[in-house]
């Protein structure tokens, strides 16, 4: 979708701004938000370039760089941690054979650990762009990468 | 104790997404009789319950209320009402059992809480990662809006109205302190306001506003409906009513658990199914990373917020994380010094430099023998007690809460 399809939307106040970086982030094929999305934000929300990008860097859910089709966020919360996230994490990376914080050579993962994401009675966790997955296993963590192999042309 | 239920009283027993049968399980009677009495009465109501915000800092809504409806005449002015649904307190999921399974509660306390003070347009303000909360609020506007209780005027002499929308958050902790969700909801960097002054007199848009937690407002319909003393027959004297405890960790049934104040937390342990394979508790985390560490000596404490203070710690949000006997409690403490560094905002010199540096000796501990841990312990507390002294916000005066109840507890169990 066109940045212009997205910004008409909504009205240009700067509350909207958060609500907006979402939507361009979640049309964007590489899940991020690109310079000149940023320059058409700021002339849109009369206000600078450096303010938006400034939003942009300090909220851990969006990014500037661009990304995979699909994020990865492993919860490294206490309780995620204690019942077998850092295993979870270690069985992501060596399955995409990336470290956090990279994307896979066919740029359809990135793999990010994220604060507490609010499930610690089904730890450990993850979500993938908008969904979650709980309980995780290395047997489940198989399955759901390979369904999202399968969706490559969608994004979910 | 049993469950007693007035948050999550249609959970799981009512489709989320139908207003229809949120009203045939009692709903909105709680609005329309607001509706006929006078906005003072209604917070008059809310003081006497003695309901107190239940986002962890457990400060009077009454008397909340009436601040931000002194600060400006009803008919002087924009005020806002904002629900903090930034639930993000490591442990901490109750507002989302509130928003997945009864978003029609939360807004008809918004209701009631707008009429009181007069506030004509809100914001649910709804953190980025709850995908399947934002859907359901989402329907549930929309449904107020087509059964015009939302965006209609009522007949009131003042033609009271409400405009309630979601605005998002977008993983950062430090939003969900009130007056750094304002500056987020107004498009900036979640930065913190020095306070004073407090939402009450200057928030959104330097506007009077009431901010509440999702917990608070899903109250509110139960206090008008059934009455003040009513709502005080549950819990405590200091604190009344219920609390939904997020119970995590080593236990057979993990979950979110409404039950009255004042329960203990032998209790809790058992409505969350014991513990797993019965292997003893050796330490629980009460109210978040910004929470306090008791052993299995406190099991009997009665949680409400008095009587946490007791053991010098506090009662906060309600994440009840329960750690087994097998468990390394020195890993989990670096756990919780890596995320207060993570979401230090970086504005206040000593908790971005002391958190990174609280985390940094979490990790170096590790490796110790016993004696170099507690000085090194010792040394971590007079540093988290340095950062809570010289921070503007309540992050930097958290990383000390733990640290000194697990110092003051746990000591002998690592």
């Amino acid at each position: 979708m066109h940045i212009q399809d997205i910004l008409v939307k909504y009205e240009a106040t700067p509350d909207k701004l958060l609500n907006i970086l979402h939507d361009i982030q979640n049309q964007s094929e590489q899940s991020y938000i690109s310079e000149s999305d940023i320059s058409a934000l700021a002339k849109y929300l009369n206000t600078t370039k450096a303010a938006i990008y400034g939003v942009v860097e300090y909220y851990s859910m969006f990014s500037a760089q661009p990304r995979g089709k699909y994020v990865i966020r492993v919860c490294k919360s206490p309780i995620c941690r204690m019942l077998g996230g850092q295993d979870m994490l270690n069985f992501i990376q060596s399955a995409l054979n990336i470290p956090t914080n990279e994307t896979d050579a066919e740029k359809l993962f990135t793999l990010e650990v994220s604060e507490c994401l609010g499930h610690c009675d089904k730890a450990p966790v993850m979500m993938v762009n908008d969904e979650l997955h709980v309980n995780l296993t290395p047997e489940k963590i198989d399955s759901i990468l390979s369904q999202y192999r399968q969706n490559k042309t969608k994004k979910l | 104790m049993i469950e007693t239920k007035i948050a999550l009283k249609n959970a799981g027993k009512i489709a989320p997404d139908s207003l229809s049968e949120y009203e045939s399980v009692g709903g909105l009677n709680a609005f329309r009789k607001a509706l006929k009495m006078e906005p003072l009465d209604v917070l008059k109501s809310i003081n006497e319950s003695g309901l107190r915000g239940r986002g962890g800092a457990g400060f009077s809504a009454g008397l909340k209320g009436k601040f931000t409806d002194e600060s400006m005449c009803r008919y002087c002015g924009q005020k806002y009402i904002i629900c903090n649904a930034d639930e993000g307190e490591p442990g901490t999921f109750k507002d989302r059992a509130i928003m997945e399974n009864d978003p029609h509660l939360l807004i008809e306390g918004m209701l009631i809480a707008a009429w009181a003070i007069g506030a004509t347009t809100g914001f649910i303000y709804i953190r980025g990662e709850y995908t399947d909360s934002i859907q359901k609020i989402q329907r549930a506007l929309d449904n107020y809006y087509t059964e015009a209780w939302l965006g209609k005027t009522f007949d009131t002499d003042d033609e009271f109205k409400l405009d309630l929308e979601i605005r998002l958050g977008a993983g950062s902790y430090l939003c969900g302190e009130e007056l750094t969700l304002i500056e987020s909801l107004e498009g900036k960097r979640g930065y913190p306001r020095i306070k004073p002054p407090f939402p009450a007199q200057h928030g959104l848009w330097q506007k009077p506003t009431l901010v509440h937690n999702v917990e608070t407002f899903a109250h509110m319909p139960f206090i008008i409906e059934n009455g003040a003393d009513m709502y005080r027959q549950y819990g405590t004297e200091n604190s009344p009513g219920t609390k939904i405890f997020s119970i995590s960790g080593d236990l057979n049934r993990p979950g979110n658990y409404e039950t009255e104040m004042g329960v203990s937390l032998r209790e809790l342990i058992e409505i969350a199914g014991g513990m797993k394979d019965d292997i003893p508790v050796k330490a629980i985390l009460v109210g978040g990373a910004a929470g306090s560490f008791v052993s299995d000596e406190h099991l009997d404490i009665s949680l409400c917020y008095d009587s946490m203070k007791k053991v010098g710690g506090v009662f906060g949000s309600g994440a009840i994380m329960v750690l087994n006997e097998t468990r390394n409690l020195l890993d989990f403490m670096a756990d919780i010094m890596e995320f207060f560094k993570h979401e230090s905002c970086g504005k206040c010199i000593p908790c971005r430099v002391g958190t990174a540096q609280l985390a940094l000796m979490a990790h170096e501990i590790k490796s110790l023998d016993k004696d170099a841990v507690y000085v090194r312990l010792q040394k971590m507390q007079s540093e988290a007690e340095y950062i809570a002294a010289n921070s503007l916000c309540p992050l930097g005066a958290s990383p000390i809460i733990p640290i000194s109840s697990f110092n003051q507890h746990l000591k002998d169990k690592i």
